[in-house]
């Protein structure tokens, strides 16, 4: 069994720029018998190292297949600080450490038979895609699926051929919005909260899966609450620098929870008294 | 004179007189343990590698207030007479830079990782006091709960612990309002009162137990055990004291003008968060070659005031003094307390005195539970 804290040499074998400064990256574990990488949930994150430069927490997009069965594991980035701009240089072949996985993700089993809602914003659509991807695969498990998706400009879509590939599946339901739109916009120009108010939601069989950022997911929540979400069953990924990953370090504390370990994802009512605190 | 014969009492031998506490130190030196023990250098208290007892601080004693600390060298034999130097046994157990793994780039350009391997030896610590026997016990359940880090924890079990209770607390010191202090009450596997005469010594751990067999022990008698407790009752007499206030109310109270105040003062120099003993904060850093063939992953301590504590994709999360400060406070004294059970303040008092603005914690929890007019 690896050492808890050491990396694992995974291959970059495919980059996709989805945006002017996102990109995905398909990683091959060197040792794929190995199996503890392999055992990540939706909303659950890795450390990805690149070598000589530094690591940084990135969450978990999707587990797929190479041709050959081998299995890859995905992460979508955005390159805006100095780790991640040099994990966007990583072209196919290149090596890079992978520590994980960390944090708990969605509780998808207490979701079971119950309708989801999936609220995201910019690229907080990122964990959520594996989310989404969890729904369908296991579809008769769950309800109806509501998928939502938030961006500043309608040019930061991303996955925009996914998410109509999604609204045509039955019983699912995807909105979109766009704070600014250009003209061939055809969704909704607003805020993601005005969008919730049109959602065609049942709120007692409801669970809510939401990221983005803080204020987005805070005023989605209150939202939700007043069209009748119970408070328990809205479910919050929350962000802060990560550098050890075992709640250690301290970087990641919020209130009285470290992040890393305690989250990413929590249960609303259980931070709803620190969102919004300035500083916190 | 406190000194009674041996042998004749059916009181337990439990006083080592002054001039056999050599015989502690041989017996650990025997036992193959590195001791450290308080020394005097540069003009502080500090732990430092010992074999002999003309290496302590006799007759020291120290002045500590809001952003001083000195240093005065008097007669007394007594060579604990002093609250605490700017360091205790943190660094021994949570080091202030270590390396976490190698990598090696390979060949065919896969990467290696290797552990870093502790080198560790059985270290004997005297001079131990209680408020940092609290602020370890804080600093074993963060390290060593839940996910345990596996360099803290050699560490950790490389320490034989040597408390002495504290007898000359400094105005700074208020651990006798924390509940952990100034005698040592936990975590130690030895502890030493001392008196005029000598030192009455108990055992904390079975391994205290043995070294109390080895020592030259005699009997204390009445009038040292009334010595010891009129000490005690003095040492509790401390200037400062932790105010009334609710642990979980702090974090929201983001808009009282206490915390303009403070960061008006506040230098950001992050000295309280390097002093403070049960402080965690680390970041990592890798530290490559300069051929480009291998890299260290490093850790070292860091502070919340610290620029780049809160930083994340092209944001600060508390981007200024007042922020950083209130994080400092709120944690230390509220959130710590549903983190851990207590309050991660053991009054130990470092944080006022190596202020170099003098900045009182204290003050600033008392000004937060005044109304605003």
């Amino acid at each position: 069994m690896r050492h808890q804290q050491l990396p694992a040499s995974a291959e970059v074998v495919r980059r996709v720029q989805e945006t002017a400064d996102i990109f995905t990256l398909q990683l091959r574990l060197d040792d794929p018998s190995d199996p503890s990488l392999l055992t990540i949930q939706p909303g659950q994150f890795n450390m990805l190292g690149v070598f000589g430069v530094g690591e940084v927490p990135i969450s978990f997009k999707a587990l797929t297949n190479d041709h050959d069965g081998t299995p890859l594991l995905e992460h979508t980035i955005r390159a805006v600080g100095r780790v991640t701009r040099a994990l966007s240089a990583l072209k196919p072949g290149d090596r890079i450490g992978v520590r994980g996985p960390f944090g708990h993700g969605w509780p998808l089993a207490e979701a079971q038979a119950k309708d989801v809602c999936v609220i995201t914003g910019g690229l907080g659509c990122a964990p959520a895609v594996s989310v989404v991807e969890h729904l369908f695969v296991n579809r008769s498990a769950f309800g109806r699926i509501h998928i939502i998706q938030g961006v500043r400009h309608s040019d930061d879509l991303i996955w925009r051929t996914q998410y109509e590939a999604w609204a045509r599946k039955p019983d699912t339901e995807v909105q979109l919005a766009a704070d600014s739109a250009a003209p061939d916009w055809p969704w909704f120009s607003g805020r993601v909260t005005e969008l919730i108010k049109r959602l065609s939601l049942q709120p007692e069989r409801t669970r809510v899966y939401c990221c983005g950022p803080e204020p987005m997911m805070r005023a989605s929540a209150e939202q939700l609450i007043t069209q009748g979400v119970n408070e328990d069953a809205i479910w919050l990924s929350l962000e802060r620098n990560m550098q050890c990953a075992t709640g250690h370090c301290g970087h990641c504390q919020f209130g009285a929870d470290f992040i890393c370990r305690d989250g990413p994802v929590f249960n609303y009512p259980h931070i709803r008294d620190r969102l919004g605190l300035k500083g916190v | 004179m406190g000194i009674p014969d041996s042998g004749d009492s059916m009181e337990p031998a439990d006083f080592l007189p002054r001039h056999r506490l050599q015989s502690l130190l041989d017996h650990l030196l025997q036992q193959g343990f590195e001791i450290l023990a308080p020394q005097l250098r540069d003009g502080a208290i500090l732990f430092r590698p010992t074999q002999h007892v003309d290496q302590l601080p006799r007759g020291v004693t120290q002045q500590q207030a809001p952003g001083h600390y000195r240093l005065q060298q008097g007669d007394s034999p007594r060579c604990f007479s002093w609250a605490n130097g700017p360091q205790a046994i943190k660094p021994l157990t949570f080091t202030p830079q270590e390396t976490l793994w190698r990598s090696e780039l390979q060949a065919d350009g896969s990467l290696r990782f290797h552990e870093a391997p502790v080198v560790t030896r059985a270290t004997a610590v005297i001079g131990v006091r209680g408020c940092d026997l609290a602020a370890l016990a804080l600093q074993d359940r963060h390290f060593l709960e839940r996910i345990e880090d596996p360099l803290y924890r050699q560490r950790r079990d490389s320490l034989l612990l040597i408390a002495v209770d504290c007898s000359h607390p400094a105005d700074t010191c208020f651990c006798a309002s924390t509940g952990d202090g100034p005698e040592a009450q936990t975590g130690f596997d030895l502890a030493l009162t001392e008196l005029a005469e000598g030192y009455r010594v108990r055992a904390g751990s079975v391994r205290g137990e043995g070294i109390m067999r080895a020592l030259p022990l005699v009997a204390s008698d009445a009038a040292l055990r009334q010595e010891a407790i009129e000490q005690a009752r003095r040492a509790r007499q401390q200037q400062r004291a932790l105010p009334d206030f609710d642990p979980a109310a702090l974090i929201q109270q983001g808009e009282h003008p206490a915390w303009d105040k403070v960061a008006d003062a506040c230098l950001s120099c992050g000295n309280c968060t390097s002093v403070c003993p049960s402080c965690f904060c680390h970041s990592e850093a890798e530290a490559p070659t300069l051929d480009g063939q291998q890299s260290e992953h490093q850790r070292q301590w860091d502070s919340c005031f610290s620029e780049g504590h809160s930083y994340i994709h092209g944001l600060h999360v508390r981007p200024d003094t007042r922020s950083r400060y209130k994080q400092w406070l709120t944690h230390k004294f509220g959130s710590w307390v549903e983190q851990y059970g207590r309050s991660g303040c053991t009054g130990c008092g470092r944080c006022i005195s190596w202020c170099p603005v003098g900045i009182d914690p204290l003050q600033v929890l008392r000004e937060l539970g005044e109304e605003v007019k």
